[in-house]
Formats: C-alpha cells, sequence, structure tokens
C-alpha cells in the first residue's frame, strides 16, 4: 500500500495540476475588469466599463444569438438520435453492435478539422449553401456521442427489474417506458443534453467549415483575438461565457451520478 | 378516483400505442430497427457520406481558371505532398508534437488519476471529478487567449519571473509556447481515462502483490502500470487527435514557422479554395489516427472511454 509520504507527493501533484488549470482562467477573468485597452501585467486597476461595451456591440449580440439558437437545435437533435442509438445498444444484440459505439464516438475521435473539412465538401458536393442549418447538422454530429455515452452508461445502472415487474402488472411497453424507464433516465437526458449544449456552443473547428459567412460566439472570438481588434470586449465576452457555462456545466455533474433510485418518484 | 392503465382505455391513440408496443415487443428485431435507424441512417447519409466525398476529392484537382473542382482521378495532389519539403516539415511538426503533447499529458494526469482513484475518499473524489474536468467545458478558445495573455513579451510570465530576479522568457509564438498550451488545454481529457482504468483494478490485486512482498514500486510497474495502459491508451486517442487537428492553438500562439497540418488545410479550403489539396493532406491524420484507433480497440482502450 502507498506510504504516507506517496500519497502526500501524489496529493500535492494533484493540487498543482489544479493550480495549473485553474491559473490561466482566473487571468481571463481579471483582464475583463481591466481599465486600459493595452493587455499588459498587471493591470492598473478594476473597471467595469467594458462590459456595457460588449453587451452595446450588435456583431457580439448577434454571434451569440447565431450560438444558442444553434446549440439549441443541435442539442434536440443529438438528444433524439443519442438516445436512440444508446437504448437500441444497450437493449439488443445485433450484428454489427461494436461498429454503432464505434461510428458515434468517430466525430470527436477524429481531428476535428477532418470532420469540419469533410462536412464542407460535402455541403459543396450537394450544392447546399452554408447556413444556420449545416452549422446545426455540423455540431448534431459530435453532439450525438455526448448524449449517448450519459445515456447509456445510466441504462447500464438501471436494473430490468423494475421494467419487468410493470410489464407484470399489465402495462404495455409503451406505459413501462413513459411511467418507469423515461423518468429514471430523466437526469441523464438532462445531464447529457446540457453537455451537448455547452459543447456547441464552444465549437469553433468544425463550425468554421460549416458557418461560411456569419459568426458564431467563438468564431467572433477567434476573428476578433487573430486581428488583435476589440481585445478589451473579447475579455470581458470570454469571462462571461465561461461563467454561463458554469452552471449548466455544474449540474450536469450533479445530475449525471445521481442514482437512478432518487430520480424515479 | 383511480384510473385504469389497461383494458379501459378505448381512446385510439392509446389503442394504436398499444398495439404497435405489443407488435415491437414480440418482435424485438423491428424494435430494435425502428430505434437505430435515426441516428444511423444519420451517421450514414451525413458523416461517412461527407468522409466518403473528402477522400474522393482528394484524388481530384481544381481548375486554375475557373476554381471548380475538376472530377478526375489524379494523383497529383499527393505527389506535390510527397515531393515538398515544407509540407513534410509540416507534417512532422504536427505529429511530433502532438506526441509530445500526449507524453506529457500522460505525466501530468496519473499521479492526479491514481490520488482521485486510490487515495481521496468519496467525497474529494467527486469534487475533484469535477474541478478536473471543468476546464473541458470552460471555452477552448478563451484558455487559448488565456496563454497569450500570460506568454506575452509583457505578460504575467515575464512578470513574475521579473519579481523572482530570473531572466525574461520569451517562448510566445514558438513551438514551446504550441507544445505548453496544447498540453494545458487537453489535460483533463488524459485523467479521466486513467482514473476510470485504475478505478478498475480491484484493491484485493494491490493486497495479493503486498502479501506476495512486492514494494510499492514493484507493484506499481508490475500490477498497476499494465493494467492501466488501456486508460492511457484512451486518454492518447483524444490528446493526440485533438492536437493533429488543431489549427486555431498554432495561428494564436504559435510563430510564423508553426504551421500544423490543420492550417494548411484551413487555408486552403477558405483562402486558396483548393477543397482537392486539402482533403489530400487530411488524410495523413485520418489515416494515422484509423491506424491508432484500430491498435487502441485491440488493446480495450474503448471501455475506458
Amino acid at each position: 500500500m502507498e506510504s504516507t509520504l506517496t500519497k502526500w507527493l501524489l496529493g500535492i501533484w494533484t493540487a498543482l495540476v489544479i493550480v495549473f488549470l485553474f491559473v490561466p482562467i482566473a487571468i481571463i477573468v481579471i483582464y475583463a475588469f481591466n481599465p486600459s485597452n493595452i493587455q499588459s501585467w498587471p493591470i492598473p486597476g478594476l473597471s467595469l466599463q467594458w462590459f456595457p461595451a460588449a453587451w452595446h456591440n450588435r456583431e457580439i449580440r448577434q454571434a451569440l444569438w447565431l450560438s444558442i439558437k444553434a446549440a439549441l437545435l443541435a442539442t434536440t437533435i443529438s438528444v433524439v438520435l443519442g438516445t436512440a442509438a444508446a437504448f437500441a445498444v444497450h437493449r439488443f444484440r445485433f450484428f454489427g453492435r461494436d461498429a454503432v459505439s464505434f461510428i458515434v464516438v468517430l466525430p470527436i475521435a477524429l481531428p476535428g478539422v477532418l470532420t469540419g473539412i469533410a462536412l464542407n465538401s460535402f455541403f459543396g458536393f450537394w450544392h447546399v449553401g452554408l447556413s444556420y442549418w449545416t452549422i446545426v447538422i455540423g455540431h448534431a454530429t459530435f453532439c450525438i456521442v455526448i448524449v449517448y455515452n450519459n445515456v447509456i452508461a445510466r441504462l447500464r445502472r438501471i436494473s430490468g427489474s423494475l421494467r419487468e415487474a410493470s410489464m407484470d402488472l399489465g402495462a404495455d411497453a409503451f406505459s413501462t417506458f413513459r411511467r418507469i424507464t423515461l423518468p429514471m433516465l430523466s437526469t441523464a437526458l438532462i445531464s447529457g443534453g446540457l453537455l451537448a449544449f455547452a459543447l456547441s456552443l464552444d465549437e469553433v473547428i468544425v463550425t468554421t467549415f460549416t458557418a461560411g459567412a456569419q459568426n458564431t460566439l467563438p468564431l467572433w472570438i477567434f476573428g476578433a483575438i487573430r486581428l488583435g481588434q476589440r481585445l478589451p470586449e473579447v475579455n470581458v465576452v470570454v469571462t462571461v461565457v465561461m461563467l454561463a457555462t458554469l452552471v449548466p456545466v455544474i449540474l450536469a455533474y450533479r445530475l449525471m451520478n445521481r442514482a437512478p433510485a432518487d430520480t424515479g418518484k | 378516483m383511480r384510473r385504469s392503465t389497461a383494458a379501459l382505455d378505448f381512446n385510439p391513440a392509446q389503442r394504436f400505442l398499444r398495439a404497435a408496443s405489443s407488435v415491437l415487443w414480440r418482435r424485438p428485431r423491428l424494435a430494435a430497427t425502428a430505434l437505430l435507424a435515426p441516428p444511423m441512417l444519420w451517421f450514414v447519409l451525413i458523416y461517412l457520406a461527407a468522409l466518403g466525398i473528402l477522400f474522393l476529392s482528394a484524388f481530384w484537382t481544381v481548375d486554375d481558371f475557373t476554381g471548380e473542382i475538376v472530377h478526375r482521378w489524379t494523383l497529383v495532389n499527393f505527389e506535390t505532398l510527397a515531393t515538398s519539403e515544407t509540407y513534410r516539415a509540416i507534417a512532422g511538426r504536427t505529429l511530433g508534437i502532438a506526441a509530445l503533447v500526449t507524453l506529457t499529458d500522460i505525466v501530468l494526469a496519473f499521479p492526479c488519476a491514481y490520488f482521485m482513484a486510490r487515495i481521496a475518499g468519496p467525497r474529494l473524489r467527486a469534487t475533484l471529478f469535477v474541478v478536473m474536468l471543468l476546464p473541458i467545458w470552460l471555452s477552448y478558445i478563451a484558455r487559448v487567449y488565456a496563454w497569450r495573455l500570460i506568454l506575452a513579451h509583457d505578460g504575467v510570465l515575464n512578470w513574475t519571473l521579473h519579481a523572482l530576479g530570473l531572466p525574461a522568457a520569451d517562448i510566445g509564438y514558438t513551438n514551446t509556447a504550441m507544445w505548453l498550451v496544447f498540453s494545458y488545454i487537453w489535460l483533463p481529457f488524459m485523467i479521466t481515462p486513467i482514473y476510470a482504468a485504475i478505478e478498475r483494478v480491484p484493491g484485493s490485486l494491490f493486497e495479493a502483490s503486498a502479501d506476495l512482498g512486492a514494494k510499492g514500486l514493484r507493484t506499481f510497474t508490475k500490477v498497476t502500470l499494465p493494467l492501466v495502459v488501456p486508460g492511457i491508451i484512451a486518454g492518447s486517442i483524444f490528446t493526440f487527435s485533438l492536437t493533429m487537428g488543431d489549427y486555431i492553438t498554432p495561428i494564436l500562439i504559435g510563430g510564423p514557422g508553426s504551421s500544423f497540418i490543420g492550417n494548411v488545410v484551413y487555408s486552403n479550403v477558405g483562402i486558396a479554395n483548393d477543397i482537392p489539396f486539402a482533403a489530400a493532406f487530411a488524410t495523413i491524420p485520418a489515416v494515422v489516427m484509423v491506424l491508432y484507433l484500430a491498435a487502441a480497440r485491440r488493446l480495450g482502450a474503448f471501455e475506458m472511454m
């Protein structure tokens, strides 16, 4: 077994890694309050002036709205398709069952640029103009796996006996699904949906190739950083988006690990 | 008042659902098909079809005059790639840094994952799990941008070094900066699968090893490490693939000579409008990843994802 020294060293290492992970995030948040528009350290004071400036920027608001709209639809599609795939893989034994779980993971296991250019050349081949819809298709494709993983993990933890009891008591498959399976699954669906939403809201690599001339929020941020323009507003936008994503993500983690028994009511 | 859910439902919709569900219940194959068809059609008709067209287009060219794609079979894109020193260097840099980032993340992640799985109590473990994975969901581009602020000439790093009486480090816009930032960005993707792998090792194995007289290090190299390899491979799929397919970090953090395969693909799709050439270059990471995934699957890495 590990000696006390080993335990301490591992604990310190873990603490240092957490510091490493969060220092850059803290620094961005600090820069959002920078009164100067020169990005040097340390910032000369604290100011809230860039928050209203960012809010009144029409481009930012449009980009934010497009991102939210795309994320909502992509999340909806991925919840439906991801859940269906998880059910099929969990409940049935069929030829190519492994292939299904492999294909679902592929869009996030292959480099993003590949998914992006593949979709781009696909839309080009069929002469489909890049639009809101092509963004949604791209996002849904890699969000499906998030929902799939969440739902299948939950299905593995739900015991089949409740379902069988329900059927023994005369309920048909649909009522059993509606009254037994769905309530036990609901937190997994919500957490999967929240994470898919967060992922879609933040995605930039695939989006570049499917958005055409439109700007989602990450694309706007990327463009601004690249050109070195509007950096004080970038600091604010980035901070607000990060803090806003914190809520659904923490909620998702809480729901993810909740035991099915708690949610069956 | 109690409502019957059984035979007294005369609502046509409910009758239909009931009839349909009993048909599906008796014919699981039909049910499986009904569930699988929508997601699989999505993947086959959109995703796999897109990949297929991409690989076909690698063998096409673009008409210099009209800018249209000429659908004629040719190997000219691959010849350009094979003979060009520049493109070889870019591919080498991409794969090299991706490998280096993967190794760095294994070293950083392993002790954390071990601490979480074997030493931390349940409450601390749950907290650490959320804390370590949180950055994945917090804006990727924001975290890359944060490093630009840190590594800038008058940024946080040099200010700190100066305060400590050390010489300034000008690593902004270099390959070193890219290595650092990639290792930072993808680190959480390495922690989870290693954690999952360590957690699966039954505690009795460690006890057995100790009973048989093995010291900590020996148990670690003979018991822990071999059993955790699938987790490490699973994590490396993400760190390697995500680094290989990126072009944002090279643009924002790298210098003029820091192009990745992704940057060439990006500029050929966006600016030069030469999708066939971009597709040909993109086959390198695709082939590398397909081989990698096939190997990872055999090593049982997929169960750790």
